[in-house]
C-alpha cells in the first residue's frame, strides 16, 4: 500500500469514530428520550434528556470537534502530508 | 503593509471595540437614569451599531479578487470561528429560537441538537477538504471536481434557491427590529435593514463581512447574555443560569401541573390575533415521539453541512489545519448562546406564570394585567393578546398569548429590567439577522458573478469588470430579497428550517461524496442536485396543499425526501455512466492531503 492510501485508511477509520459518536448524542441517545427523561442521573439536577437537549449534546460536539482536528493533524505528521511554509 | 499589522493587531483591536461597546452601554443607561426616553434609546442603539459595522464595511474595502471572494485567505482561527458564528446565528437564533423552546418545549429543543451536531459533518466530511481544494464558492467546487458548466450550473440553481428562502426571512428581521426601534413603517424599514446590509459587504465583499461579522457576534453576544444572567440572579435563581436552574425547571412542571393545559374552543381562538400562541405544551417533558424529534434534527444536520454561506467561511483561513480547528472554534462560540436559549425560555416562563413572584400574572385579575405597561406597549405592537375565555374575570395559563419574538424581545421589559437593556436586545437581534443576510446576499451573488459570468458566460473579463458584476448582483438580490420579504408569506423560523431542507435535498451528497467517493461523476451529480431539489420541492407542494405525507415526514423535514432521491440517483446514475478521468482522481487524490498547493493553483 502506498503511502497515500495508508494515510487516507487511517483518515477514514477516524471519520468512521467521530461519525460514530456524532450518531450516538445526535441521534442514538434521543430514540431513548422518554425512558431517559425518568432515570434517576439528574445533571446539575436537570431532567436527562432535558440536559442532553440543551447543553450535554452540545458541549460534546465541540468537544469532539476539538478531538477529532487533534488526531487528524497526528496522522498529517505521520505520513508527511502536514502543509508546510508556503503551500498556499 | 497596513493590512499585515491588522492581522496582528485583531485582539487589541476588538478588545477595544468590546470595551468601547460596553462603555457606550453603560452611557445609554446613565442617560436613562437621567430621563432620556426610551425611544431614543433604542434609535441610539441600533443607529450607533449600525454605522460602526458600515464603517468597518468601508475601512475594508477592495478592488482585489482574493480579498473580495475570500478575504485574502488569511483570517485567524479563532476570528474565523467568531464570523462563522455570527454568520450562522440569525434572527431565527436570536430571536425565535428562544420562543420557539418556549412554546413547543422538547419537540422545538431538536433545533439546539440539529444546528450545532451539523458542526461535527463540517469538520469531518468537508471543510478541510474544500479548503485544500482552494475555491471562491460552493458551486465551484461542484464544477471542477465533476467538470462541466451543467454541474456548475446545477449547483449555482440549489444554492440560490436555499440561500433565497433563508436570506428573504433575515431582511424580514432587520425590518422587524428596524421598524420597532427606529419606529418606522415595515414597508419602509425593510429597506432601511437592506441598506445597512449591502454598506457592509458591497465595498469590501467578504473581507468586509468578515470583520463586520466579528464585530456583530461581539455586540450579540453580549446583548443575549447580560439579559439572561441579570434576570437569573433577579429572580434569585442563581447568579450563572446555566448550572442552576434546575429547581425553576422543576417549578415550572409543578405550576402545570397545577395549572393544567386547558384546551381552548376554535371560536375562542379565532378571536386570538393572527401569530400568537399560548402555551399548549410541558415545558421540560418528553412531549415529541423519537422520530418527530430525530428527523427534524437530521435535517438541520445535513442542511448546516450543505448551506453555502458557512461553507465559504472556512474557505477564508490560512491553512487545511486552521480550516479544521476553525470549525470547533465556530461551534463553541455558537454554544455560548444556544446553551443560553433554554434558560431564557425557563426564565421568561417562570416570570410570567409563577404567582408567588411579582412579575407573575397567571391568577391576576384581566383588568389588573390589562394595566401593565408592558403588557399595553407588546399588545399594541400585536406581539402580546390576553382575553377572558371563561368569564372569570381572572387570567389563566390557556387565557395568555404572545408572539415567538415576543420572548426575546420583551422579557427584559416583563423581568422589570431597565430599558437599557430592551434596547441593546434589539442591536443584538439586529446584529444577528444582518451578518446572516450578509453571508447568504455575498453567496448567492458571488455564485453568480464567479460561476455564472466568469467562469461560464466570459471567462475572459478582466478583474475590475469582475468585481463591478459581482456588486452589481449584491444590490440586485438584496432588492430583491426585500421586495419578498416585505410581503410576508412564511414565519422567520419556518422559512429558515426550509432553507436546510432545501440545501439538503441537493447539495449534501453532491458535495460530501465528491470528497469521499472517486467513483462519482458528472452525470451522477447532476442528477443528484436536480432530482433532490425537485423531489424535495415537489414533497413540500404536495404536503403543504393538503397531501398527508408519507412516514411522518412534515413541511418542516422534507430534505430527507430530497436528500434520499438525490443519493440513489447520485449512486446509480454515476454507475451506469463512466469513470471520471484520471485527471479527476488525481484532483480528489489532491484534496485529500493537506500538504502542497491547492488543487485549483495546481491546474
Amino acid at each position: 500500500m502506498s503511502k497515500q492510501e495508508q494515510h487516507w485508511e487511517k483518515t477514514r477509520n477516524l471519520l468512521f469514530i467521530t461519525l460514530a459518536i456524532w450518531f450516538v448524542f445526535s441521534i442514538g441517545i434521543f430514540l431513548f428520550g422518554a425512558e431517559m427523561q425518568e432515570s434517576n442521573i439528574r445533571p446539575f439536577g436537570y431532567p436527562l434528556t432535558y440536559w442532553f437537549t440543551c447543553q450535554g449534546s452540545l458541549a460534546i460536539f465541540v468537544i469532539l470537534i476539538f478531538w477529532f482536528a487533534g488526531r487528524q493533524e497526528k496522522i498529517d505528521d505521520e505520513f508527511g502530508f502536514s502543509e508546510r511554509e508556503g503551500d498556499q | 503593509m497596513i493590512k499585515g499589522k491588522f492581522i496582528d493587531n485583531l485582539p487589541k483591536v476588538y478588545g477595544i471595540y468590546t470595551g468601547g461597546f460596553l462603555v457606550f452601554i453603560i452611557l445609554m443607561a446613565i442617560a436613562e437614569q437621567a430621563g432620556m426616553s426610551a425611544k431614543l434609546i433604542g434609535i441610539f442603539f441600533v443607529a450607533f451599531t449600525v454605522l460602526i459595522y458600515a464603517l468597518i464595511g468601508w475601512l475594508s474595502r477592495t478592488l482585489q479578487v482574493d480579498a473580495y471572494y475570500v478575504a485574502g485567505r488569511q483570517v485567524p482561527t479563532v476570528f474565523n470561528g467568531m464570523a462563522t458564528a455570527a454568520d450562522w446565528m440569525s434572527g431565527a437564533s436570536f430571536v425565535a429560537m428562544a420562543g420557539g423552546i418556549y412554546f413547543k418545549g422538547y419537540g422545538y429543543m431538536a433545533l439546539l441538537v440539529g444546528w450545532t451536531g451539523g458542526y461535527v459533518l463540517v469538520a469531518s466530511l468537508l471543510a478541510p477538504y474544500l479548503r485544500k481544494f482552494g475555491c471562491y464558492t460552493v458551486p465551484d467546487f461542484i464544477g471542477t471536481r465533476y467538470g462541466g458548466n451543467l454541474a456548475r450550473f446545477s449547483a449555482v440553481i440549489v444554492l440560490t434557491v436555499a440561500s433565497f428562502t433563508y436570506v428573504t426571512a433575515q431582511i424580514n428581521a432587520t425590518g422587524t427590529i428596524a421598524s420597532v426601534a427606529l419606529d418606522i413603517p415595515f414597508g419602509i424599514a425593510v429597506y432601511v435593514g437592506l441598506a445597512s446590509i449591502l454598506m457592509c459587504s458591497m465595498l469590501g465583499g467578504m473581507r468586509a463581512v468578515t470583520w463586520t461579522q466579528v464585530a456583530q457576534y461581539i455586540v450579540l453576544i453580549i446583548a443575549y447574555l447580560l439579559p439572561v444572567f441579570w434576570i437569573s440572579s433577579k429572580l434569585g435563581a442563581g447568579f450563572f443560569p446555566h448550572f442552576m436552574l434546575a429547581d425553576e425547571v422543576a417549578r415550572i412542571a409543578e405550576l402545570e401541573g397545577q395549572f393544567g393545559f386547558v384546551k381552548n374552543s376554535a371560536a375562542d381562538l379565532a378571536t386570538v390575533p393572527k401569530g400568537l400562541a399560548g402555551i399548549t405544551k410541558a415545558h421540560s417533558s418528553v412531549n415529541a415521539t423519537p422520530w418527530a424529534f430525530i428527523s427534524l434534527a437530521v435535517c438541520m444536520m445535513a442542511g448546516t453541512a450543505s448551506l453555502p454561506h458557512v461553507m465559504m467561511r472556512y474557505f477564508t483561513t490560512p491553512s487545511v489545519r486552521t480550516a479544521r480547528r476553525s470549525v470547533g472554534w465556530s461551534l463553541f462560540f455558537i454554544f455560548l448562546l444556544y446553551s443560553s436559549a433554554p434558560m431564557l425560555a425557563t426564565l421568561s416562563k417562570l416570570s410570567l406564570i409563577d404567582p408567588t413572584l411579582p412579575t407573575g400574572i397567571i391568577g391576576k385579575t384581566i383588568a389588573e394585567v390589562q394595566a401593565i405597561d408592558w403588557y399595553q406597549n407588546w399588545n399594541q405592537a400585536n406581539l402580546m393578546f390576553i382575553s377572558d375565555f371563561n368569564g372569570n374575570g381572572t387570567l389563566e395559563l390557556n387565557e395568555f398569548f404572545m408572539g415567538g419574538k415576543a420572548v426575546v424581545l420583551a422579557t427584559p421589559e416583563i423581568a422589570g429590567l431597565p430599558y437599557v437593556i430592551s434596547g441593546l436586545v434589539a442591536a443584538g437581534g439586529m446584529a444577528a439577522a444582518m451578518s446572516t443576510a450578509d453571508g447568504l446576499v455575498l453567496a448567492i451573488s458571488n455564485a453568480l458573478s464567479h460561476d455564472i459570468y466568469y467562469k461560464i458566460i466570459n471567462p475572459k473579463a478582466e478583474t475590475a469588470k469582475r468585481l463591478i458584476v459581482a456588486r452589481v448582483l449584491l444590490v440586485l438580490i438584496g432588492f430583491a430579497g426585500a421586495t419578498i420579504a416585505a410581503l410576508e408569506i412564511q414565519g422567520i423560523l419556518g422559512s429558515v428550517i426550509w432553507a436546510f431542507d432545501f440545501a439538503m435535498s441537493g447539495l449534501f451528497f453532491p458535495l460530501v461524496l465528491g470528497v469521499w467517493w472517486k467513483r462519482a461523476n458528472a452525470p451522477g451529480a447532476v442528477a443528484g442536485m436536480l432530482l433532490g431539489l425537485i423531489s424535495g420541492t415537489a414533497y413540500l407542494i404536495w404536503v403543504r396543499s393538503g397531501g398527508s405525507g408519507f412516514l411522518g415526514i412534515t413541511q418542516l423535514t422534507f430534505g430527507i425526501v430530497g436528500a434520499a432521491v438525490s443519493l440513489v440517483s447520485m449512486v446509480v446514475v454515476s454507475l451506469i455512466t463512466a469513470a471520471p478521468d484520471a485527471a479527476t482522481q488525481k484532483m480528489v487524490d489532491d484534496v485529500r492531503i493537506p500538504s502542497g498547493k491547492t488543487v485549483l493553483a495546481q491546474k
